[in-house]
Formats: structure tokens, C-alpha cells, sequence
């Protein structure tokens, strides 16, 4: 579905995507992790044919955006991250206008927008205007309209950041069904728990490059370990308790206010610890989670 | 087919899918929330073809078309008054409206993801403004038509010569939006758009002006404009009224180029 083989994007001397190869095969979930500022949003732009890249070749859906980016847009459903919806209109005449754009008849359209309203839970809403609706609904909206052209790929760039968890996992369903209908998916986001209910295979970005490339279960595996045990200490610097404990992790990760160890097995070593005299006011062994890898891989420096 | 490819690549036209029209409905759409703002547009040129025309005609008396010909002040004022609006409103809808569209809607993001493409935008914009020009220009011919200084059939043309001006003046305005940067900076487009309203040999003849400074007045579009529509609403027929024409077509043209142009650049980085 989509093939790009050393694609960059510049501004000036700026590289926002510096080189990447990647490779999307129909009816995956394919997912876009990193920091703000990685690149995800410029890659999406670029498979979205609304930005030139500056080099290297990108193939979707067989074509080149160069050249037949209208032709391409027409099968591509996008959801920005921001969401675009014409506040202007009315919520059902946002998916007929925007049907319309795809050169879809009236007709078509029209039955069309029923379906999405019923798909995206918005029937009720539909003649209401767009702006007093919720966050939610309007992510929902702008889900719906991207699939007014019954798309073969949709792009979704941070699609449920800002949503509370309730409207989270109303937009997971709805993604969920649209994959089990054969529609590839292509997201970006930072939510490490989104990318593991979502993804079946992703990239961890950061700089403009690929650091990282697998499924969750992979990247897991290979970039962390099976468990992490998590010690919270009565101190305002935690720093001097890992240095007592290197030895008993793989690795040792001292966050503000906590340490991570990273171990094979949480209870064992929590014992070990305890055996050394050290009384944390809390204790949490928990499984390995992509978020583990992707601070590893990206560093704890807060990015902007 | 890859010959067409590469002579389309090669020539300065934006791209475009060929759906400008799905623009104009979705304005259309839109403006059936907001139609309020139409009544400005029809009223305007009314409301002056009576204050100055009529008013302020009965203290003037007759004034000479250029050509020793004779006829009363508002049938003198009223074509001017037609070419203003039509002028006027090309702007208001290709700056304000279109600014605001385009940095706080964001519309053309949504529609630059879909086949459309910036010459659609450009031409469904324009195309738009045109369209409710002609509206307010109908209205005001049957209005001037009605108080019976209208004095040819060719005032009929006056219809497409009003687009005309339309078009040459909202695909300017559409280029220059691009480039502005807040609100403040539309004060540059009134500082241009009011003296051409008033010294365009809109209330009095050319030869009001000494020789030497006529040639300005002639270089700006709205000179051409009044010129064009005074022509055909007095019946003043002559070849040389293409020339307006052609001024006009090739601001248009080059305008509505240059501001797919400009959309591309600030949406397709």
C-alpha cells in the first residue's frame, strides 16, 4: 500500500524525516511512534500527497503522489491531527460537502452520510452545528467524513489525543471495525497503550529517523525486558538508591520520582531488594510495556 | 497521455482535479447559515445611486459623457456605482472571507486532502464570488432600470462586464490575502480600494483632471471598470471598449494563476 524507500523532508537545512524506509501491506494497522517533533506528522503529510517530498521515492497505492496526487487522494480517508471540520456546515452537511470533494453524486452521498452519522454515533446530532459538540464527537465526525470515499487506506495522525478514556475506547471500536473490514490503517500517536491495542506492526521515530521497527510484542522483547519492577523511595533524589541496585536489574532507570528496574521476574526481585535492607514506600512489578521501549529508545529528555 | 502529463507539469497551472464546482456548493451551503450578509451586498450600490445620484444630482443638473453628449447626473453615476459594488464585493469576499477560511477554518486543509486541488480552490473561490456579484448586480440594474437611468439595451451587457470586474479584482484580491499576516494589515487593501473608488472617473468625467495626471487615473483597473459599464449602460458603444475588457481578462487571468500559485506554496510545503 504504501513503499518508501530513503524519503526525507526538509525546511531549509531542517530535516523533519531524514531518510526513512517503510513498507505498509494491505489490511495491516501500521503505526507511527515518537516524541513531538519526530517526523511523524510530515511523513503523514507527504503519504497524504499534501506535501512534496524533498527526496528519496514514496509509492501509494502503486502510484507516485508527484504526479497522480489527486487520483490517490481520492482512495486515501485522512484524519488530521487537528481536526479540520467546516464549522460553518452543519454535522451531516460535513460529510455530504466533503463527499461531494471526492466527485461522489448527491445520491450517493446522501445515503452515504446516514450510514457514517449511524457508524459514528452522531444520528442524533445531525443537523446540530459542528462547534458546541464535544471533543469526542468531533473526533468521531472527522473520522466519519474521511470515510465518506469508502477509502482503501486511512491516515489518522494522533487520533485520540485530547479525548477523556471513555471516548477513547469508543474511537478504538470504531477502528477496530474498520480493519476487520479490510481498511489498512496508518496512525501516529505518543499513547504507547493506543499503539499496542492498535498496531500490528510500527516504527519508533525520533530525530527524522527510524529507531525502532517491529510488532509491539517484538519491539518488547528485544528493547526491553520481561517485567519492570518499580520502587518509589522517601526522597527527593532517587539517584543514589540506584546506584546500590545496578546489579540486581538489567538496567536501572531513575525517573523524578521513582526507579525502574528492568528484570525478568518483578516479585523476585523486589525480594532481593527488600534483602538488602532498603524499605521503598512503594512497590509495583508490572509487565513490560511498548512505553518502556519507546522512552528507552527516545531518551527521557522532554521533547517539544 | 504522458506527453499531456509532462506539458501539464511544464506549464505555471496549479494543479487541480477538475472540481471547483463541489467549492462553490459547499459556499453556497454555508451561505444558507449566513444570508444575512447578502443584504450589504444588494443595498450598498442602491443606497448611493439615490444619496448621489438622485440626490445630489437635482443640485448638479446634466453632465457630458466625454463625447458632448448631455445626460442627468444619475444616469452619470449609476453605471460607476455598478462597477464599484461589483469591485467591492469581489474584494470583501476574496480578502476577509477568504482569510478568514484560510488561516482560522483551516478549510482548505480538510479540502486540499481530498482529489481537489489549489487551482480548484482558486477557481471555486472565485468562481463563488462571482456568483453573488452577479446577484447584487441584477439587482441593482433592475433597481437603476426602475428609476429610469438606464438608457440602452446594451445595459444588458452590463451583467458579464460587472463578473468581469468581479473576477479581475477577486483573484487579485485572493493573491494578496495570501501574503497578508493578521487583521491590521487589510488597512493596506482599504488605503488602495478608496481612492480608486473616488478619483476613478467615478463621480466626474476624466477631463476633469489636468492632462498631465489623467494616465494614472487610466492605469487602474477600476478606471477601466466605471469606463466599461458607463459605456454600455448609456448605449456609448465603440471598439475601443475592448480594450477595457482586455485589461480586465488579463488581470483576472494572471490573478487567479498566481493565487493557485500562492495557495500551493502556503498549504503543499
Amino acid at each position: 500500500m504504501i513503499s518508501a524507500h530513503r524519503l526525507t523532508k526538509r525546511f531549509g537545512e531542517f530535516a523533519a524525516v531524514d531518510a526513512i524506509d517503510v513498507e505498509v501491506r494491505r489490511g495491516e494497522a501500521f503505526g507511527f511512534l515518537g516524541p513531538n517533533g519526530a517526523g511523524k506528522s510530515s511523513t503523514m503529510r507527504m503519504i497524504g500527497c499534501v506535501s512534496p517530498p524533498t527526496d528519496g521515492s514514496l509509492r501509494i497505492l502503486g502510484r507516485d503522489p508527484a504526479t497522480d496526487g489527486p487520483a490517490i487522494r481520492a482512495r486515501l480517508g485522512v484524519v488530521p491531527q487537528r481536526d479540520t471540520l467546516d464549522e460553518e456546515l452543519t454535522v451531516r452537511e460535513n460529510i455530504l460537502v466533503y463527499g461531494r470533494y471526492f466527485g461522489l453524486s448527491r445520491a450517493h452521498v446522501r445515503a452515504k452520510a446516514d450510514e457514517l452519522l449511524e457508524f459514528a454515533q452522531l444520528t442524533e446530532r445531525a443537523n446540530s452545528v459542528v462547534e458546541p459538540l464535544s471533543g469526542g464527537m468531533k473526533r468521531r465526525l472527522t473520522i466519519a467524513r474521511s470515510l465518506v470515499n469508502d477509502p482503501e487506506l486511512l491516515l489518522l495522525d494522533e487520533p485520540t489525543t485530547g479525548l477523556d478514556p471513555q471516548a477513547r475506547h469508543v474511537l478504538w471500536d470504531r477502528l477496530f471495525r474498520l480493519k476487520r473490514s479490510g481498511v489498512t490503517l496508518v496512525l501516529t500517536t505518543h499513547y504507547m497503550d493506543e499503539a499496542e491495542q492498535l498496531c500490528d506492526r510500527l516504527v519508533v521515530m525520533d530525530g527524522g529517523r527510524i529507531v525502532a521497527e517491529g510488532s509491539p510484542r517484538e519491539l518488547i522483547a528485544l528493547h526491553s525486558t520481561r517485567e519492570v519492577l518499580e520502587l518509589r523511595f522517601a526522597a527527593d533524589d532517587h539517584a543514589p538508591y540506584a546506584t546500590k541496585l545496578t546489579d540486581l536489574a538489567e538496567r536501572v532507570e531513575v525517573l523524578p520520582d521513582r526507579l525502574l528496574l528492568y528484570t525478568d521476574d518483578g516479585d523476585a526481585t523486589a525480594a532481593a531488594v527488600q534483602a538488602r535492607g532498603l524499605e521503598p514506600l512503594s512497590v509495583l512489578a508490572r509487565r513490560s510495556t511498548l512505553e518502556d521501549v519507546f522512552l528507552h529508545l527516545t531518551g527521557r529528555t522532554l521533547v517539544d | 497521455m504522458s506527453a499531456v502529463n509532462a506539458i501539464a507539469r511544464a506549464l505555471p497551472i496549479p494543479a487541480g482535479a477538475g472540481l471547483a464546482r463541489t467549492l462553490i456548493e459547499r459556499n453556497a451551503r454555508a451561505f444558507r447559515h449566513g444570508w444575512i450578509t447578502l443584504v450589504s451586498g444588494i443595498f450598498e450600490p442602491i443606497f448611493y445611486l439615490f444619496s448621489l445620484g438622485v440626490g445630489l444630482g437635482a443640485l448638479i443638473g446634466d453632465v457630458d459623457t466625454g463625447g458632448g453628449r448631455m445626460v442627468e447626473y444619475a444616469a452619470y453615476v449609476a453605471p460607476a456605482m455598478m462597477a464599484a459594488a461589483a469591485m467591492n464585493g469581489a474584494v470583501f469576499d476574496s480578502t476577509f472571507n477568504l482569510f478568514f477560511k484560510l488561516k482560522y477554518a483551516k478549510l482548505y486543509d480538510s479540502v486540499l486532502a481530498t482529489p481537489l486541488g489549489p487551482r480548484d480552490v482558486a477557481v471555486g473561490e472565485i468562481g463563488w464570488a462571482l456568483l453573488r456579484g452577479l446577484l447584487y448586480s441584477t439587482t441593482f440594474l433592475i433597481v437603476a432600470a426602475a428609476a429610469g437611468v438606464v438608457h440602452s439595451w446594451w445595459a444588458l451587457l452590463a451583467l458579464p462586464a460587472a463578473s468581469l470586474i468581479g473576477l479581475a479584482f477577486a483573484a487579485v484580491g485572493m493573491s494578496v490575502t495570501t501574503y497578508l499576516r493578521s487583521w491590521q494589515d487589510f488597512d493596506y487593501i482599504q488605503l488602495a480600494l478608496l481612492p480608486m473608488f473616488l478619483f476613478s472617473a467615478t463621480f466626474y468625467p476624466l477631463s476633469t483632471y489636468d492632462e498631465s495626471i489623467r494616465w494614472i487615473v487610466q492605469a487602474t483597473p477600476l478606471y477601466h471598470g466605471v469606463a466599461m459599464i458607463r459605456d454600455l449602460m448609456l448605449g456609448d458603444v465603440a471598439w475601443g471598449i475592448l480594450a477595457h475588457v482586455a485589461y480586465l481578462a488579463v488581470m483576472g487571468l494572471v490573478g487567479v494563476l498566481f493565487a493557485a500559485r500562492r495557495i500551493e506554496r502556503l498549504l503543499l510545503r
